[in-house]
């Protein structure tokens, strides 16, 4: 390559194609204390822009390669869930789908409403009232996602035949995390209360979820 | 210094040939043949680098044929596995082998990894052949617990929701990773098939990284269970015929045991539990992973309380990926100048106290989320880490070592005489 430029007259190592001077790798010291001080010259600018520029390039690539691993609409979009409640008794849990995940629909007895109103918000590691997890005058009705906030077991609970823990509502066996009959977090490593999901009463028997 | 082996010297017309076009035969003489000088006073613990290798190799094979009848799908994946087990010809002794190779891939990796504390391995001039290789445990374990959700039992399943779980720890966006992660609000078809996708790729993945680990290994050469670097040509073998011969008696043993447990005791290390079909709507009274993974699952559970205004949860996350990343550390937090554990007293009650603490936090991982192995499990864990961030970094500064011989040659002949 060399050797055949030279051949053809362009082997003058000093100047580009166009014949523009180059700026010799030894330059001297003032030359450099210029470059110091004006920091780009010509030729690291087109460095770093033909580097910013593919490396936009490459992001943007990148993007529909990390969209499509999100969940896609046939899934995302499964909205609604709409439960009659009038055949679940004072002290039933119902289990129900929402999402692909299990809602858990609770009718709360007088006795359990009365134990959730006794504690203290300084004792509530995410501290929030019944009233505030249910649907005012419906502080019978819980409904929470059966989800546990620590990595996402159902906590038992549900069935009279599980086991409830020491707060009588939920326990889940996973790593040990209890929750009360509002599905507040009491002990255990889950951070949060069980989470309250979008719904509403369309009719006093009849929930939506979503 | 570096001893210098015997070069390649091509025998015929056609390997001159080929040489110079395609050094491959000159690749194995350099890697596996005679131009590979080895300590000769290498015991049987330096045999499970290979028998890794080994262990991937069958799981490879196995994983390939399973591959050609699996069906990566939410409502067939079980039934498939289920019809690989009775209906393909030698499915059941594929499976098995499958199974039981990934059991016995993490006891190589162990033993493997263990020998490299006790003998001080990690330390200069082989830190980098140690990062590659946590590298290669932290991608073996991502391959285990894909593999494992692929069959769709109720603890694939449930592994795969609460695995998920930890990147909802990610403050603010993490419910959004786990979602992203798993292509849906819980594990569901879209998770299955990039999961089978992801575990068919991460095999290679983890051989082109030991091709990367055994080549930062022999740029400064096999280390050796006195800790001193040879120096002499008496000093060393060539790897072919003396440490080929030795690879291979221990190749035979290690598929004598394998056999005897594909046979005898294919499900010696499963969980009963995942020949059930997943049920996304009921959580296993006890769930708990692989043998393999129960101490790192012990360190996730021992953090119940939230403290120094950090939450249990993210702590448990926190802490389990220290308990492996830490082991990245080592080169680091272990300043003795002495490298191997045979000239140091006390490091070896500490760390024959380590490995039994490791058992301890593998018990304790596999039982039920109850008192008393959770408050065990957190004494445990507090070794654990106090073995890696207190103990090896003080030792140094208190420890009076044995004298070191000079030459591995003495070392051994001090050996042979007492
Ligand atoms: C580092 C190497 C590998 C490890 C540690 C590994 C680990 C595992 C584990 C623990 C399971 C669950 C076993 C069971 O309960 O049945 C599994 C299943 C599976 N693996 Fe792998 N595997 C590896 C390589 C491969 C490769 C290379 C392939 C295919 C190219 C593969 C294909 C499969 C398939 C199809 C299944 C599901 C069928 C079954 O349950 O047996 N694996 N793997
Ligand atoms: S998932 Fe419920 S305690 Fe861990």
């Amino acid at each position: 390559m060399k050797n055949s430029e030279a051949k053809n007259g362009k082997g003058d190592m000093s100047k580009d194609v166009e014949g523009h001077a180059f700026k010799k790798p030894q330059a001297d010291l003032s030359e450099q204390t210029d470059k110091a001080l004006s920091g780009l010259d010509r030729r690291d600018f087109l460095n770093v822009a033909a580097v910013g520029i593919a490396g936009m390039g490459v992001c943007g690539a990148a993007i529909p390669f990390i969209a499509q691993m999100n969940p896609s609409k046939d899934v995302s979009e499964q909205s609604k869930t709409e439960v009659d409640i009038s055949t679940i008794q004072p002290g039933q849990t119902v289990k129900v789908v929402w999402r692909d995940q299990p809602v858990f629909i609770r009718h709360l007895t007088e006795q359990e409403i009365t134990e959730a109103n006794a504690v203290a918000l300084s004792d509530l590691r995410d501290p929030e009232t019944l009233e505030q997890r249910t649907k005012a005058g419906k502080t019978n009705w819980l409904v929470t996602m059966a989800v546990c906030t620590h990595l996402g077991c159902i906590p038992q609970g549900s069935n009279s035949s599980e086991p409830r823990g020491e707060y009588g509502g939920y326990i889940c066996s996973c790593h040990g995390s209890a929750f009360d009959t509002a599905g507040r977090i009491r002990r255990g490593p889950a951070p949060t209360n069980l989470v309250v999901p979008p719904y509403r009463f369309i009719s006093p028997s009849v929930i939506s979820i979503g | 210094m570096k001893l210098s082996p015997p070069p390649y010297q091509p025998k015929n017309a056609f390997t001159r040939w080929l040489d110079d076009r395609l050094p491959v035969i000159r690749l194995w003489h350099d890697v596996m043949g005679k131009g590979y000088l080895v300590p000769r006073n290498l015991n049987w613990l330096w045999n499970f680098g290979v028998l890794a290798g080994i262990a991937l190799t069958i799981q490879i094979i196995t994983g390939l044929a399973l591959a050609m009848h699996y069906v990566a799908s939410s409502n067939e994946a079980f039934n498939s596995i289920e019809a690989i087990m009775r209906y393909v010809g030698f499915g059941w002794l594929i499976r098995y082998g499958h199974m039981v190779g990934a059991s016995l891939f993490f006891a190589a990796l162990y033993i493997h990894m263990f020998r490299g504390v006790y003998y001080g391995s990690y330390k200069a001039p082989r830190e980098v052949v140690w990062l590659i290789g946590v590298l290669l445990f932290m991608l073996a374990m991502a391959t285990a617990f894909l593999g494992y959700s692929l069959v769709w039992g109720q603890m694939s399943y449930w592994a795969a929701q609460v695995i998920t779980g930890l990147f909802s720890v990610v403050p603010f966006v993490g419910e959004k990773i786990r979602i992203w992660v798993l292509g849906g609000f819980a594990p569901n078809a879209a998770t299955v098939n990039r999961f089978f996708v992801l575990h068919f790729t991460l095999p290679f993945v983890i051989l082109a990284v030991v091709g990367l680990h055994v080549w930062a290994l022999h740029r400064q050469g096999s280390g050796n269970p006195t800790g001193i670097e040879v120096k002499k040509a008496e000093e060393v073998v060539p790897m072919q015929p003396y440490y080929i011969a030795k690879d291979l008696v221990a190749i035979g043993v290690f598929l004598l045991i394998f056999c005897s447990l594909v046979f005898f005791y294919p499900n010696i290390f499963t969980d009963p539990d995942n020949y059930i079909p997943a049920n996304p709507f009921s959580t296993p009274a006890h769930i708990k992973p692989e043998w393999y993974f129960w101490p790192f699952y012990a360190v996730l559970r021992s953090f119940t309380v939230n403290f120094m205004g950090i939450p249990a949860k993210l702590w448990g996350v926190l802490g389990m990926g220290l308990s492996v990343l830490v082991w990245g550390l080592l080169p680091w937090l272990d300043n003795s100048p002495v490298r191997s554990g045979r000239y140091r007293p006390v490091f070896r009650c500490f760390f024959l106290l380590f490995m039994a603490d490791i058992l301890l936090l593998g018990f304790c991982g596999k039982q039920p989320a109850e008192e008393p192995w959770i408050r065990l499990g957190q004494w445990a864990s507090l070794y654990y880490f106090a073995f890696f961030l207190v103990i090896l970094p003080i030792l140094p500064l208190v420890e009076k070592t044995k004298a070191v011989p000079s030459s591995v040659e003495e070392a051994e002949k001090k050996r042979t005489d007492a």
